[in-house]
């Protein structure tokens, strides 16, 4: 399991697109805003937080077709498929190693686009906490989205249909509490919604996805 | 016959509008695809039939 | 690919005949004609009964004959899903191809329920709400339900293999599922809406008052037998497609 997590990141790494590419995006859609919306300081720090999290769900997205992508193609999976790993835990780790490569990295640097997006000094913390808690959600989810169109040759906007609606939940709870945590209210109770709803989609998807894996390799 | 709709006129009268002919256009389409299924079939059946 | 799946004929008489398709063809053949007409004829009643022989609602005018169109559909389009998430589990735990072609048949039906809902209640609310629009938690439920009813569509669309479909929808309407419940209850958390509560309830206190109750009735019987029309019209349709599929692939075999 742990070759197979190693191995990963190290394709994620030769290729370049793993750490570089989902934080470039998310640059971009946060230099993007104010020049839809305006400059208006007050404005962005008052949307800052969902901006941040609509920010890090789209770069979340952008990576997702690559998780099985590359095995599927060069045979690989087949051979995952056979080996004595269960493909449970084959696409937990894949979940994992996706999570290493963009949600990761978005939850580091994340403080640094806050101040581009002029967030306000309380809402530092609640935002690093909600993305810490909703990234892997947003990993996992898009796992299972990624074994569904797994076998279709252009798979990515069926890819992000499929997968935008199941992120609802994940969003209105992170970007609740990034929110008001912003305005400096109470953030418990989404914060707890929000942890529920990571650990569910953990202990449950990756038998969905391996199940939907099953169905397309047979 | 109409009933007096008052000001609402036209949101009532449009409402029924765009329903009614979304149900018609699903119906219609199911219909039409029924139809044409049908008889793609009958006619492969058919050919299949002839060469054996 | 087996075309006709060779059954054991089961010794009682149960709900499973029904699984064969050709079993299911001529019955639904049978029982179309009727559901047609129940249908047409509660339909006819239930909308000419609510739109000219009802009172203007001392508050809402005439806008309250939207009901008759709006409750229903929205009613349906729940249902429908409800009854995509029954078939698909059929198909998971019995693997009967009857029954994933019937979700498969379902979900446009649910579509344009959840569309009329849609736009019947933006035009009703235009007046009312002084807005087309409003992210209220049921307006903003109703349209994550119509993209997860547009996603499964797609992905049925998709896949070329009828199986393979068969399985990736099932599992994504089991997923879709549980979504939906924790969509429903993060928007109403995210957001305290202008919607009215349930307009149907067993609580008469809350119920609509009977003048407009009774037609309503009618109307939600027409909606449940179009439903139940089409998904049979439509369940027969893709049995014959998914044969014809068959047929060819073995002709060109040959």
């Amino acid at each position: 399991m742990i070759a197979l997590l190693i191995r990963d990141l190290k394709l994620a790494l030769r290729a370049g697109g793993g750490f570089g590419l989902a934080l470039a995006f998310f640059l971009i859609v946060v230099t993007l805003v104010p020049f839809g919306v305006g400059p208006d300081p007050e404005l962005l720090s008052k949307i800052a937080p969902g901006i941040l999290w609509l920010g890090a769900l789209l770069a979340c997205l952008l990576s997702l077709d690559r998780i099985f992508a590359l095995d599927w193609e060069d045979g690989s999976l087949d051979l995952l498929a056979t080996s004595p790993l269960p493909l449970e835990g084959v696409a937990a780790i894949k979940s994992f190693g996706h999570w290493l490569t963009t949600g990761l990295p978005l939850i580091l640097a994340a403080p640094l686009f806050g101040v581009l997006m002029n967030l306000p000094a309380t809402g530092f913390i609640p935002l690093i906490l909600s993305l810490t808690l909703g990234t892997p959600a947003l990993s996992v989810i898009g796992t299972f989205g990624a074994a569904l169109t797994v076998g279709l040759k252009r798979g990515g906007l069926l890819l992000s249909l499929l997968v935008l609606p199941l992120y609802v939940p994940t969003l209105i709870f992170g970007a609740q509490v990034a929110q008001r945590g912003a305005e400096g209210l109470s953030i418990t109770s989404p914060l707890l919604m929000l942890a529920g709803i990571t650990c569910g989609t953990i202990a449950l998807l990756p038998f969905a996805a391996a199940a939907v894996l099953k169905a397309n390799l047979r | 016959m109409m009933p007096e709709l008052g000001k609402y006129a036209a949101t009532v009268l449009s409402a029924y509008g765009v329903s009614v002919v979304l149900l018609l256009l699903l119906v219609g389409a199911s219909i039409w695809r029924a139809k044409q299924v049908r008889g793609q079939l009958e006619q492969i059946e058919q050919r299949m039939k002839q060469d054996g | 690919m087996n075309q006709r799946p060779e059954q054991k004929r089961p010794a009682v008489n149960s709900v499973w005949e029904y699984a064969n398709p050709r079993r299911f063809i001529a019955t639904s053949d049978r029982l179309m004609p009727w559901i047609w007409g129940g249908a047409i004829a509660c339909l006819v009643i239930g909308l000419i009964w609510g739109f000219f022989f009802t009172p203007d609602d001392y508050r809402q005018g005439s806008t309250v004959k939207i009901i008759y169109l709006h409750v229903p559909s929205a009613l349906m389009a729940i249902n429908a899903w409800f009854m995509m998430l029954v078939t698909s589990l059929i198909w998971i735990i019995r693997r009967h191809h009857v029954s994933a072609l019937a979700a498969r048949a379902a979900a446009p039906v649910g579509l344009v329920m959840t569309l009329i809902a849609l736009l019947t209640g933006a035009i009703w609310g235009q007046p009312m709400w002084g807005t087309w629009w409003a992210w209220d938690p049921r307006l903003t439920s109703f349209l994550i339900l119509f993209l997860f009813y547009l996603g499964y569509i797609a992905l049925w669309s998709a896949i070329e293999n009828d199986d393979t479909a068969a399985d990736l929808t099932s599992i994504l309407c089991l997923v879709g599922s549980v979504f939906a419940i924790l969509s429903r209850y993060a928007v109403n958390f995210w957001n305290q809406g202008l919607h009215q509560g349930a307009s149907l309830s067993l609580d008469k206190e809350e119920n609509v008052a009977d003048v407009f109750y009774h037609p309503l009735l009618f109307s939600i019987a027409g909606f449940v037998l179009l439903f139940l029309g089409l998904v049979l019209l439509r369940t027969q349709t893709e049995i014959r497609a998914r044969r014809m599929r068959a047929l060819l692939a073995r002709e060109r075999l040959q």
